[in-house]
């Protein structure tokens, strides 16, 4: 009984926090949904493959690789390459996704960016269980992911609508999230590492294949720093400088 | 390509995306400590990381044509203008897609 309650109550605190997600995946997952449809693959394709890869960029990227000649190995790189960033993720979850039990292998298979960037940074009211938190806002974002998939190669070339700009619910999110984390920690040092490297990174290599040179910026200015790094973070936490 | 070919096709970019998502929780169970600097990048990363997937969502936006990023821009301030004056996430959120969806018809 009462672990029906923390379950409910998990929902409940879940739920609210995925719904710019709900806005977003939709739209998005019908879009891509369409895209494989006018690709030549039908719901079910669409189904499967954001179910079972559940990333929406390179799922995307797919639909070019099952359209060109067979390659397992460009594939298999590529896919490594673009989701590189899911390493960082991965790292950063270590602690967070600790002793949540039977739900963790599902919380790492969803771990897209945007589970991600909310499991990390939400604000868990008090008494709501973690895990079941977490669990839920990963399910839920599957199932906008997964519906709006499978709804867009239902209507493939039917589709007709004037929703431009609805992606930037993505971005937007992003950037919230990115406030919210500048305004909870005290060093800025690494937000701006971030964002500086990767813009450098962008402009030097292009959309397509700046990720990973910048991962690895980070990591070398991130690691060649430590010790100042850990200096400074331990000050902020004194209150020595703010 | 053969549906077949297509299928292990599918199933490369799962296991490959797999690789990225599962590789840290492998190489760093809970059962064994994890090296000190492993946590100081768990610590240090994620404000990274974040900063990475703003840039990434904007990283079609070409300056040089077409609107030159200014929806883009705008519409980023005004949401980080409007979370840091109200904290409320939907509102930023809302308040932003809205607006760039205007100003890209414009």
């Amino acid at each position: 009984m009462n672990h029906k309650l923390n379950r409910a109550a998990a929902f409940r605190a879940a739920f609210p926090v995925t719904v710019p997600i709900l806005a977003g995946f939709l739209f998005l997952g019908i879009a891509y949904g369409v895209f494989m449809n006018l690709s030549g693959f039908g719901a079910g394709w669409a189904f499967l493959m954001s179910l079972l890869i559940f990333a929406g960029s390179m799922e995307f990227v797919t639909v070019g690789l099952l359209l060109g000649s067979f390659n397992p190995l460009g594939a298999l790189l590529l896919t490594l390459m673009v989701n590189a960033r899911h390493l960082f993720y991965g790292i950063s979850m270590l602690e967070k996704y600790k002793g949540t039990g039977w739900k963790k292998p599902y919380l790492i298979f969803g771990m897209c960016d945007e589970s991600f960037s909310i499991n990390y940074s939400a604000k868990i009211p008090e008494g709501v269980d973690r895990s079941w938190f977490m669990f839920f806002v990963t399910l839920l974002n599957h199932v906008y992911w997964v519906a709006g998939a499978t709804i867009g190669g239902l209507l493939g070339s039917f589709v007709n609508f004037d929703m431009k700009g609805l992606e930037f619910v993505m971005t937007a999110l992003f950037v919230v999230i990115f406030v919210e984390q500048w305004m909870k920690e005290k060093v800025h040092d690494s937000a701006i590492l971030g964002v500086g490297v990767s813009v450098v990174s962008l402009i030097a290599f292009g959309a397509d294949r700046f990720i990973v040179p910048a991962m690895i910026a980070i990591l070398a200015v991130l690691t060649l720093t430590r010790k100042a790094m850990e200096r400074k973070t331990a000050a902020a936490k004194e209150g020595g400088c703010a | 390509m053969t549906v077949i070919q297509q299928v292990m096709i599918v199933a490369i970019v799962v296991l490959g995306t797999m690789a990225t998502r599962f590789l840290p929780f492998l190489v760093f169970p809970p059962g064994k400590p994890t090296p000190d600097y492993v946590r100081y990048l768990g610590r240090v990363l994620p404000a990274a990381a974040i900063g990475l997937l703003v840039v990434y969502s904007l990283k079609d936006v070409n300056v040089l044509a077409g609107s030159r990023g200014l929806p883009e821009l705008v519409s980023v301030a005004v949401v980080v203008w409007l979370h840091l004056w109200k904290k409320n996430m939907f509102l930023s959120i809302a308040a932003g897609t809205v607006l760039y969806m205007i100003l890209i018809r414009l």
